[in-house]
Parts: C-alpha cells; sequence; structure tokens
C-alpha cells in the first residue's frame, strides 16, 4: 500500500524520544506511508502552555495547523500523544469558537479550512493499515515476548478532544499491533494510567511512585517489558526505575523489583519487520537488549 | 474564610467549564493520580470553587500538582474538566502574584515557555539550565541528564525557527510576552 501524510514530529521526536523518531521513519517507509515533514513547525506547549494560560495552550498549536494546511494533505500523522493531543484541541478551537478562529486567521496570516485532520500514528497504523499489511513485512516474529500496553493519557483522553478512535477507558489498538508481530500482550489493569508527566523533574517523588506502581503491575501480570506510544511515558518509565530522583550522592535507593525495559510500539515493528535497530535500543536507560538476547530477536 | 461569591463565574469562564454542575460523586479523586499528593484533591478543589474559596485555592499546592491526565474529565458524570478548571486557577494565581504553592512546578513551566518563546521549539538543554539556576534545585538528577546527554537524547545546541516572530506575536496576545534578544 502506499498513502501520504503530513508529519508533525514535535520536539522530543529528535531528542529525548529519539528512538521514536528514528523508528517512526523506519517503519512507515516499510509499510509504504510517506510524511511529508510540515515546515518550521513550533513546540505545541506540551505540559506548560495549558497549565497557565488557556489561550496560549490553543494558539501554539494553532500555528502548526496553519503550518500543516500548507502542505495540501488531509491527514496529519503525529507520533507524540502530548503533541497529538494539543493540536487535536486546537483544530476543535478553531472549528467551532468563531472568535477565536478570527483572531488566529488575523494573527498567523491564514484561513483555517478545516480540512487538515490530526491523527496519532497509532491510531493510522491501527485502522488505516490493514492486518494483513501489517503483517507482511513481519521476518522475524517477537515469539515469547510477553508485554503490557501503556497508553497512558493523552493518546486517548479526552474523548473530545482525541476523537474516540479508541476506547478512553479500554483501549485495544495497540495490544492488536503488538499481536500481529508475533509477541502476546497480556492483560492488566494500568493500561491507562499516568506515568506522572512533567511532574518528574520537579516533583520526581510523584513520579517515582506512579511509575513503580505500574512497573509492579507489570510484573505481577507476567509481562516483561512494557509499551508505549508516548515519549513522556518512555523517558518516565524508562528513567524513574534507574533513577530515582533528589540528589545522586548518596544513592537513592533502587527499587525493590527488577527493572523492566519499556518500547516504542514502532520499535516492536522494526524489530519484527528485521530493521536495524541495535543502535536505537542503545539508548534506551534500560536496556532491552539483554531480554531480546534471551529470546534470540537480534 | 469569607467567600468571594463571583468565583465560581469567574472560573467556569476562564476555564471553559460549568463548575456549579458538580455534584460530588468523586469520580474525579477516585481517578486522579496526583489526588494522594494534595491538600484538596480534584472533587474538593471543585466544590471550594462552588463556595467561593478564592483565597485558599490561589495559595494551594494542589493546583499545582494537577498533571493533566484528563482522568477526571473522562469520567465525570457531568462533563467538568477538572484538570481545565485547575489550569485556570494557576493561571489567576499567576495573574494575581500570590505565592505559588509549588515554585518548582511554576519555575519548570517557565523554563519550559521561555525555551517555546526563545527558539520556537523545546531545548532541553538551555530549558534544564534555566530550571536549575532559577529553582535552586542545582544537584538533582544530574546522574540521569548525564546518561541521557551521553545517548544523544540531549542536544547541545538549540534550533531557531524562521516563524519565530508569530510564536513571540502568539505570546504578545496572552499578555506574557518579554523581549527576545
Amino acid at each position: 500500500m502506499s498513502a501520504r501524510y503530513a508529519f508533525y514530529p514535535g520536539c522530543t521526536l529528535h531528542s529525548t524520544g529519539v528512538e521514536f523518531g528514528a523508528s517512526t521513519e523506519l517503519v512507515c517507509q516499510a509499510l509504504g506511508l510517506e510524511l511529508v515533514e510540515i515546515p518550521d513547525w513550533n513546540c505545541c506547549g506540551a505540559s506548560s502552555a495549558h497549565s497557565v494560560d488557556y489561550r496560549l495552550f490553543l494558539a501554539l498549536p494553532a500555528r502548526n495547523l496553519a503550518q500543516a494546511q500548507a502542505v495540501g494533505l488531509e491527514e496529519l500523522a503525529i507520533p507524540c500523544a502530548a503533541c497529538f493531543s494539543r493540536l487535536a484541541a486546537a483544530d476543535l478551537a478553531l472549528r467551532e469558537d468563531g472568535a477565536f478562529r478570527a483572531e488566529m486567521e488575523a494573527l498567523l496570516g491564514f484561513t483555517y479550512e478545516g480540512r487538515v485532520r490530526p491523527r496519532n500514528l497509532l491510531d493510522i497504523v491501527a485502522n488505516d493499515v490493514t492486518a494483513a499489511a501489517l503483517r507482511a513485512p513481519v521476518v522475524q516474529p517477537l515469539a515469547g515476548l510477553k508485554v503490557v500496553s501503556y497508553y497512558g493519557c493523552l493518546l486517548i483522553r479526552p474523548p473530545q478532544y482525541t476523537g474516540q478512535w479508541d476506547d478512553p477507558e479500554h483501549p485495544q489498538s495497540m495490544d492488536q499491533v503488538v499481536g500481529l508481530l508475533g509477541a502476546e500482550a497480556v492483560p492488566w489493569s494500568y493500561g491507562i494510567d499516568c506515568c506522572g508527566g512533567s511532574l518528574t523533574l520537579n516533583r520526581s517523588d510523584v513520579v517515582v511512585h506512579l511509575v513503580d506502581k505500574l512497573v509492579r503491575a507489570a510484573h505481577e501480570a507476567g509481562a516483561e517489558a512494557l509499551v508505549t506510544a508516548c515519549p513522556m511515558c518512555m523517558a518516565n518509565v524508562d528513567g524513574r526505575q534507574l533513577y530515582r530522583g533528589g540528589s545522586p550522592w548518596p544513592r537513592p535507593a533502587k527499587p525493590d523489583y527488577e527493572p523492566l525495559p519499556i518500547f516504542y510500539f514502532t520499535e516492536l515493528m522494526a524489530l519484527a519487520y528485521g530493521l536495524p535497530m541495535q543502535k536505537v535500543l542503545g539508548r534506551h536507560l534500560v536496556d532491552p537488549r539483554p531480554l531480546l538476547g534471551r529470546l534470540g530477536l537480534g | 474564610m469569607k467567600p468571594d461569591l463571583t468565583f465560581v463565574e469567574q472560573v467556569s469562564e476562564l476555564s471553559h467549564q460549568n463548575v456549579r454542575r458538580c455534584y460530588y460523586c468523586l469520580r474525579c479523586s477516585a481517578g486522579c493520580p496526583a489526588a494522594p499528593f494534595m491538600e484538596y484533591t480534584p472533587a474538593q478543589i471543585l466544590r471550594l470553587v462552588q463556595l467561593g474559596q478564592k483565597e485558599v485555592l490561589l495559595h494551594s499546592s494542589a493546583i499545582w500538582l494537577c498533571i493533566g491526565c484528563e482522568t477526571c474529565g473522562t469520567r465525570c458524570p457531568n462533563e467538568i474538566h477538572a484538570g481545565a478548571v485547575i489550569d485556570a486557577l494557576r493561571q489567576l494565581a499567576l495573574a494575581e502574584k500570590v505565592p505559588v504553592g509549588e515554585r518548582t512546578v511554576w519555575k519548570l513551566h517557565e523554563a519550559f515557555l521561555d525555551s517555546i518563546r526563545h527558539w520556537g521549539r523545546l531545548h532541553e538543554l538551555t530549558m534544564l539550565m534555566q530550571y536549575k539556576l532559577t529553582s535552586r534545585d542545582l544537584f538533582s538528577d544530574l546522574d540521569m541528564g548525564l546518561a541521557m546527554f551521553l545517548r544523544g537524547k540531549i542536544h547541545p545546541l538549540p534550533q531557531r525557527i524562521a516563524g519565530l516572530e508569530q510564536i513571540q506575536r502568539l505570546f504578545a496576545m496572552t499578555g506574557k510576552d518579554v523581549e527576545v534578544e
């Protein structure tokens, strides 16, 4: 198959979420999804804009929608869960709030046409690509790999913005994709719980508490890894199992469980498709390569 | 404390949420990941808004601990997004210049937004340096930062977008414009 999407990478795909960026590129190429990066995009405002100013929360992503409109494609692919949620919120505001639309059009010099639809990359992979097309490039089925799908918050919440492409209380799309790759997505009860988001640097105690809850639950479910579609979830779950916050000297106590690796769903796809992933996987803080080695997945 | 009888209207308008509709079923507080750390849970915050307890709320630490995970808004039978209400309370606390209940949380948001204002995108290294200096929390997480830097996850140099002038116009619209060198 072949399809073209406008593409908003967001800030983290080139930095803290570099594994998401690299694996997204490889996987979309393998599936024949052409991503056309929107020109001169800006940060969506992430967790900070909405926290302190309602209009800034919508205005920053609105500029990206204006930039995306210039690409001329109707679907806008967004890998990051938070970016997706912000752009979807801005699109809804531009659509429904005439005063806000007029203000943005005047400030940004564009006319909102409402024909660019923000979509999360997981939505595109799970719903635009057929199961057969997802399975076709598999050369190394992920047999024996037991994971829990960790959806987190902004991928599917709030449903008013995200458009209900998956159930906000019982999402299944990541479980399906992972299953098609030959891995086993085991059931657990924490798939939509929060990782603590941007409190990671200033209230690391909150994030450590939440990450511990997630990883203990994943262990309990019999999983050996978590799968995510969000760079913030990755940073928190990957980082806070090892780095417990506070001053590094003396080192804070280690958690009472074995740290579990966490993958982007695109990394598991790239692995199953036999794409070169060793270097990308080496950038995780909890190194997933020993687990993959044990299962004979190179 | 003496109630501010206009407060519920003010917050409802700013947050685009009808706070009066809350009948205190507690689903928001039950699902809130930050509730164990808050002195007022989301349902209590909504109730305090209804009761006009402006001073109590604007000085609270709880309003700075909301992560924005939207569990409350997704589950509310009255379609109130407590997260959006809390966003509005933070906005009011900053506008009224009250001492911020969780100073480091605000300093991180400030550094993050300054990064967007300066570059158009987030640049982690300069953002973190500003945060460290302004929060006076100099030494925590240096080990994690170094590990990420060594793995190529934090870039040494920022990139400025071409349309930065538009970004500044958006900040100016909110009254939060600051000189950019």
